[in-house]
């Protein structure tokens, strides 16, 4: 258990560090644009007043507000005090609503989406690929091939493919939107109807994507484990095969655990842009609005958001992997 | 070093992957040489016109034609003319008189035609048909029938002084032109897109602007990651922990976030697909350098490098001769991996509004953004988006199929 602790206490730390840092990035980085965006607001509030000294007003009432007049150091000291309370400060774009207001909605949307898709798509994509790993001949010369295509295709490639399939030609699913546009979210029946029915192309879109990528992966993985020396032992001591083929895969599931901490960044870069495409009402589609507007508070909170959530889903498979994988713990603390 | 290449061009994935690339390489070259001109160059005043080819009226107009008599020409112009709403009100018409209409298709025009014909009189009253109805089938039937006998157009032209029109010649129903002899023909294999523009043509373009920002994505993260990785693995120490720490940190912090962040932060006029190229690279390094570091660190006791440790070489000279021939075929792979997915993060980063700024030359996220901006892919124009999304796909499936090939080649174990 000692060992444990050790390895969680250096996991906890190592996150706590990459917090940090993904903070400073999100709060500098977007601070370095050189448009103004409250002189945006103010132009866009002030359209066809004609009296400059009113203009300057509402121009320093807005910079007061969102503190941008203050040195940067002292907006740093503001943004990390009133993030963790959860405040974002105010939208520019949808001013005068709350960013963490805007947010809460997405977020629950985007993860609804995304953890199921992803969580999915490794299932399927894992035993393809152990599949053609063991079954090589015609499997593998099929799957191959296809996994590489379509693990080639482009998430918004294959969410636009679904949409115009299936939305737009076949008419059988919904062509925008998280629920029907004349409903207000609530808990009846019709409208988790509807929820569902606008769920389904999204989620297959990303599903199909993440399953190409995970398979070549585990087809890799395990036909280097199926050489290993500990299979030919096995098989000369007679082991039946069935039994052997289960360790060779537990063996070969194990890296591509961390396999899927590496690309989860990648995949839910690529899931933001296919949400846009299906006008999903999550977090892709609420930051390309943001970047349209040029509203920096948002795209900032939404960036940071999408980073914690990364890097919490890191974490997790970190501990996780921990408890599966003992051969891990005792390698991180040499 | 021809044995390796032998042996790469014998893996079939390879020469596939390589086939396809090389097809858009010679796509991109030869295309401007035939249709050369801006590829934003607006040629449409309207949005979205079919792939096709488009022959100018007025010059085929001003071509002398040919007589030609064609048995089935009358029928073919007739069922072009009857609209979907012509073809209801007919309908209607046979349901009254009792005719039966099992078998006819909506678009079988020339049924409608021949039923039309059979069955329809001028001086009958079907039931509930007021006036007005009868009269409008009047007018249908008269429509119907000029279509049919109608003689020939006429072309007139007005008068400088006077205004008044001047026939200057007509158009009979079986003149035909030499689509060759008409003088301004244009063939839009890919119609145009929501700006009037040449969509082919645009296309090839894209292609190489978003191979190029591909290309130098690659240069940049293969170099500084292999720069790092060999850094970071060969000098090790305090160097080592220092460039582990940033790995580490940009192999967690997801990387599209900080391309999002950093474009966001460019200012627009700079933007352009160098700058977005360059932050693409700068951004992707990481995990190059993670994996040429422990490359590196697997080579650097080997008896061989240690050797010219003793005989004093420089490090320039041990790490260029001793270390990068043997990690060669790695940083290859590597680099493949790195353009395509470079690609990807331009059309990914375009599509979120965050792509170059551009007025000369379109990029295929670019040309995917127009597409989606103005709903093509709801309109049903597929050409607007569909070769986009081909040419993406087969960019990066002709990458990734190079480097599964070469990956089988340099591990044996991953053979068939």
């Amino acid at each position: 258990m000692k060992g444990y602790k050790k390895y969680f206490g250096k996991k906890i730390l190592w996150f706590l560090i990459t917090l940090v840092f993904a903070v400073i990035l999100n709060f500098v980085l977007p601070r370095l644009m050189p448009s103004d965006p409250v002189s945006a607001i103010t132009g866009k509030l002030a359209a066809g007043m004609s009296d400059a000294a009113a203009v300057r007003e509402i121009y320093e009432h807005y910079q007061e507000e969102f503190g941008t007049n203050k040195p940067m150091i002292v907006q740093f000291g503001i943004f990390v005090k009133n993030m963790l309370r959860g405040n974002f400060g105010k939208s520019f774009s949808q001013y005068p609503r709350e960013v963490s207001d805007i947010l809460a909605t997405s977020v629950g949307w985007t993860v609804a989406l995304q953890l199921p898709a992803i969580v999915v798509g490794w299932l399927i994509g894992n035993i393809l690929g152990a599949m053609a790993a063991y079954l090589r001949k015609g499997f593998d010369k099929v799957l191959l091939p296809v996994s590489i295509f379509f693990g080639n295709i482009p998430a918004f490639a294959m969410a636009v493919i679904l949409l115009v399939v299936f939305g737009v030609e076949l008419k059988i699913a919904p062509l925008a939107g998280g629920y029907a546009a004349d409903m207000i979210p609530n808990l009846s029946w019709p409208f988790i109807k509807s929820v569902i029915s606008h769920y389904q192309l999204p989620f297959w879109s990303i599903v199909l994507i993440s399953i190409g990528g995970q398979a070549i992966g585990m087809r890799s993985m395990s036909i280097y484990e199926l050489n290993a020396d500990y299979v030919k032992y096995s098989r000369f001591l007679g082991i039946k095969d069935s039994k052997i083929v289960g360790y060779v895969f537990r063996n070969a599931m194990l890296p591509q655990i961390t396999g899927l901490a590496l690309s989860l960044g990648t995949m839910m870069g690529g899931a933001l842009v296919a949400e846009k495409i299906f006008s999903y009402p999550g977090l892709g589609s609420t930051m390309y609005k943001a970047v349209l507007a040029s509203d920096y508070p948002l795209i900032s909170a939404c960036t940071l958001i999408i980073t914690i959530m990364v890097l919490l889903a890191n974490f997790i498979l970190d501990i996780v992997y921990g408890f599966i994988d003992p051969r891990v713990k005792a390698a991180q603390l040499d | 070093m021809k044995h390796t290449l032998r042996n790469i061009f014998h893996s079939s994935k390879f020469v596939v992957g390589f086939a396809i690339f090389m097809f858009l390489l010679v796509m991109i070259i030869v295309y401007p040489l035939i249709n050369p001109g801006s590829p934003l160059e607006q040629i449409g005043v309207g949005t979205f016109a079919r792939p096709g080819t488009y022959v100018s009226l007025y010059d085929a107009v001003k071509t002398t034609p040919e007589t030609l008599r064609i048995q089935d020409a009358d029928e073919k112009r007739m069922a072009n003319a009857l609209t979907t709403e012509d073809k209801v009100a007919m309908l209607e018409w046979f349901s009254a008189v009792g005719v039966d209409v099992s078998g006819l298709e909506m678009d079988d025009s020339e049924g409608f035609l021949e039923l039309w014909f059979a069955n329809y009189d001028e001086s009958a009253k079907p039931k509930g048909f007021t006036m007005a109805k009868r009269n409008y089938y009047k007018r249908l039937n008269r429509t119907v029938l000029d279509l049919q006998t109608g003689e020939a157009l006429v072309v007139a032209d007005p008068d400088n002084e006077t205004g008044e029109l001047v026939k200057i010649g007509e158009i009979k129903k079986t003149d035909y032109v030499n689509v060759g002899q008409v003088t301004n023909v244009k063939t839009l294999p890919l119609g145009t897109d929501n700006f009037g523009r040449d969509v082919l043509k645009e296309l090839v373009g894209a292609t190489k602007t978003s191979l190029g920002v591909g290309l130098v994505a690659g240069i940049v993260a293969t170099a500084l990651g292999l720069t790092m990785g060999l850094l970071s693995g060969y000098i090790g120490g305090i160097v080592d922990d220092l460039i582990m720490f940033v790995t580490n940190l940009f192999t967690v912090i997801p990387g599209f976030i900080l391309l999002i962040l950093i474009s966001y932060s460019i200012s627009p006029d700079l933007r352009g697909p160098t700058t977005v190229a360059a932050v693409i690279g700068f951004t992707s390094w990481p995990w190059t350098a993670r994996s040429v570091r422990s490359q590196v660190i697997s080579l650097r006791n080997r008896d061989h490098v240690n050797l010219s440790k003793l005989s004093g070489h420089s490090l320039l000279r041990i790490v260029v001769t001793d270390i990068l021939p043997y990690i060669a075929s790695y940083v290859v792979m590597a680099f493949i991996l790195q353009v395509s997915s470079g690609i990807l993060s331009e059309a990914q980063l375009s599509l979120l509004g965050l792509g170059p700024k551009t007025t000369v030359t379109p990029t295929l996220g670019l040309m995917m953004n127009w597409a989606m901006s103005y709903s093509a892919h709801i309109n049903g124009t597929w050409w607007a988006y569909l070769p986009v999304i081909l040419t993406i796909t087969l960019i990066s499936f002709s990458l990734n199929l190079m480097n599964t090939g070469l990956d089988q080649v340099f591990n044996p174990t991953l053979r068939d």
